[in-house]
């Protein structure tokens, strides 16, 4: 049986070197997902600067702040595109996600760099996010069904949906 | 742009005003229209001032758009300072952690065999930190460093143990290497076992005594996903050294080493599939084999084989449940010096749970039913395997996700004598950062 186990460590680390580049985790570049997202036609990005009511509202979602003194959004035709990240278990998961009129459009996990958790990368996850809007209570209108072993990730994804509703909410509140 | 052409606007139009005020008033002084050459004069006058006041607008705009520049860069650079994304090393370093204290309140139903085993004990029973460093995008390393039972050192209640300490390398996006000593990924409470993750104040019996959790070995394998959904895992590792003879004879529990100076290990392999495809669905199996579960130390050849299934489903309306079956079989007990009145071992519970947000509190509160059954050691001297049924109901609440105050009440009881029975209820609180 030892010779066994010996072959299943031989495959290891065949596989380890077989490491090529180093692997991110990246599932889709920001830059490719802001042209996806607007047909290869994107605006010019516009800056959310983080004054003091800004702050008030990502503290309020994320419970910290987002260390960044503006955020980059696109905005076109009604619709604004942000690329956020939050923390999951013990890395940042950057996000893709479009509003528009005030329901999100789509979301997508551009880079995921847990350990595990990755199953939010997938439509089977991410579609459950499509029309959703702010609820009743501040929180998303319709509940999402979580990953086992991935609460944390879950937590922050959805966490983001409700950031970016809510910052497209402000940026159109702020126009009138 | 349109702030500029009011600026130069405004520029022309005072120049004009001012202008036609000199000749104006030359016009008064002299009392005479002037000459030709004259005018002449004031016009490339008018010219000299308009081309001065050009030049200074187009100076300025320059400097305008330089501040910008100039505020721009300042703003990446406090930014670049500040992103979690940078590449110092407090960047690349989390820390992270959780803890539980418990309450038992428990009578001991068989006081008469074995002793009283009630229990009425305070205990922190958990206090546990994560450290975290990424030494690349592909590279990283993760640990979890636990006090038990609050004390530790001679005759003290407590362990200090090193639960994770593992290296991890991406070979792809799909596919990792992971290496060091890492909790061995069978069962639910296993794997992810912070408190406010599972229901009960106590972790299940079942996952206690058969698989046995919390389960660590040093060892190294691949996970990774095979297919949307379909996540794997291949780790060579060490084994137990469960015990051939006195009252744990066969107890897997009692055959963990924890990686702790483990003379003569017998080596192992474990797999596990697991599909995670719907949302808050899980199912999994998963195997062990160990040609010699009680290590290398002895002449006894005990192969052991755990085989393992498990379902974790929770919908978005609030309904979950969980079940899961565990089994050992053991083959050359024969070996063994005493007497051994079965060579496998099997538990398995189901657990339906309800979890809702009431509006009047804050959070959510969650309420549940577990029903147990396991073959585990009576803990009496010389004993056999008993087969074990227990109940638990009791309600978490969470009024932060990361933060839970449990309640239950459990009753247990066996199909022929044992040493410990007990039934009472138990508090607990939990946090996970």
């Amino acid at each position: 049986m030892d010779k066994k186990i010996a072959k299943l460590v031989c495959l290891v680390l065949s596989a380890t070197l077989c490491i090529s580049v180093a692997a991110k985790g990246v599932y889709e570049e920001p830059a490719a997902f802001i042209n996806r997202v607007f047909a290869d036609d994107p605006p010019k990005p516009k800056k959310l600067w983080i004054k003091k009511e800004v702050k008030e509202l990502i503290n309020e979602i994320l419970g910290h702040d987002l260390n960044v003194l503006r955020l980059r959004y696109w905005e076109k035709g009604g619709r604004t595109t942000w690329i956020l990240e939050e923390i999951g278990r013990d890395q940042p998961i950057t996000t893709g996600i479009t509003v528009n009129d005030k329901k999100i459009e789509e979301m997508s996990v551009l880079i995921f760099r847990e350990s595990r958790g990755w199953e939010i990368r997938y439509p089977f996850f991410t579609d459950q996010f499509r029309g959703v809007s702010i609820g009743d209570k501040k929180g998303l209108s319709d509940s999402i069904d979580g990953i086992s072993g991935a609460t944390l990730s879950v937590n922050a994804v959805s966490k983001l949906a409700q950031l970016a509703l809510t910052l497209s909410q402000y940026v159109e509140n702020k126009k009138q | 742009m349109m702030k500029k052409n009011k600026i130069i606007s405004s520029l022309l139009a005072q120049t004009l005003v001012l202008t036609l005020g000199i000749g104006l008033t030359r016009i008064v002084q002299a009392e005479a229209p002037p000459s030709a050459e004259e005018m002449w004069k004031i016009i490339q006058q008018q010219q000299l001032v308009i081309e001065q006041l050009q030049s200074q607008i187009l100076q300025n705009n320059q400097k305008v758009e330089e501040v910008a520049v100039t505020v721009e860069d300042a703003v990446e650079a406090v930014e670049v300072a500040q992103t979690s994304s940078g590449s110092t090393w407090a960047d690349k370093t989390t820390v992270g952690g959780y803890g539980e204290l418990h309450y038992n309140n428990l009578s001991d139903d068989n006081p008469s065999i074995g002793g009283d085993d009630s229990r009425d004990r305070v205990d922190f029973h958990r206090f546990v930190l994560y450290f975290s460093h990424s030494f690349t995008d592909s590279i990283r390393f993760f640990s979890e460093f636990e006090l038990e039972h609050s004390l530790a050192g001679d005759d003290k209640p407590g362990e200090i143990e090193l639960e994770q300490a593992w290296l991890e390398l991406d070979i792809n996006n799909q596919h990792h290497v992971r290496a060091g000593l890492d909790i061995l990924p069978i069962g639910l409470v296993s794997f992810t076992h912070e408190p406010n993750t599972f229901y009960g104040v106590e972790r299940n019996t079942v996952e206690a005594e058969i698989i046995p959790s919390t389960w660590w070995e040093a060892g190294i394998g691949l996970n990774g996903e095979v297919a949307p959904g379909w996540n794997y895992d291949l780790i060579a590792h060490s084994g137990l050294a469960i015990p051939t003879s006195g009252s744990s004879t066969l107890r897997p529990r009692s055959g963990r080493r924890k990686v702790a100076e483990f003379d003569d290990p017998g080596f192992a392999t474990t797999g596990r599939l697991r599909y995670t495809g719907i949302p808050g669905l899980e199912v999994g199996i998963s195997g062990q084999y160990q040609a010699d579960a009680s290590g290398k130390g002895d002449d006894i050849d005990l192969s052991a084989t755990l085989l393992e299934g498990q379902v974790d489903y929770k919908h978005s309306s609030g309904f979950g449940l969980r079940a899961l079956y565990a089994r050992w079989d053991f083959d050359n007990t024969d070996q063994l010096g005493t007497s051994v009145n079965q060579d496998d071992l099997a538990g398995w519970y189901v657990e339906p749970a309800f979890r809702f947000a009431p509006g009047t509190i804050p959070g959510e509160i969650g309420l549940f039913a577990r029903y147990s059954q396991y073959d585990a050691r009576d803990g009496i001297t010389g004993g056999n395997f008993v087969e074990y049924d227990s109940w638990v109901v009791g309600a978490n609440w969470w009024p932060h996700n990361q933060v839970v105050f449990k309640f239950d009440y459990q009753n247990e009881s066996a199909d022929s004598p044992a040493d410990t029975l007990r039934d009472g209820f138990n508090l607990g609180l939990g946090y996970q950062f």
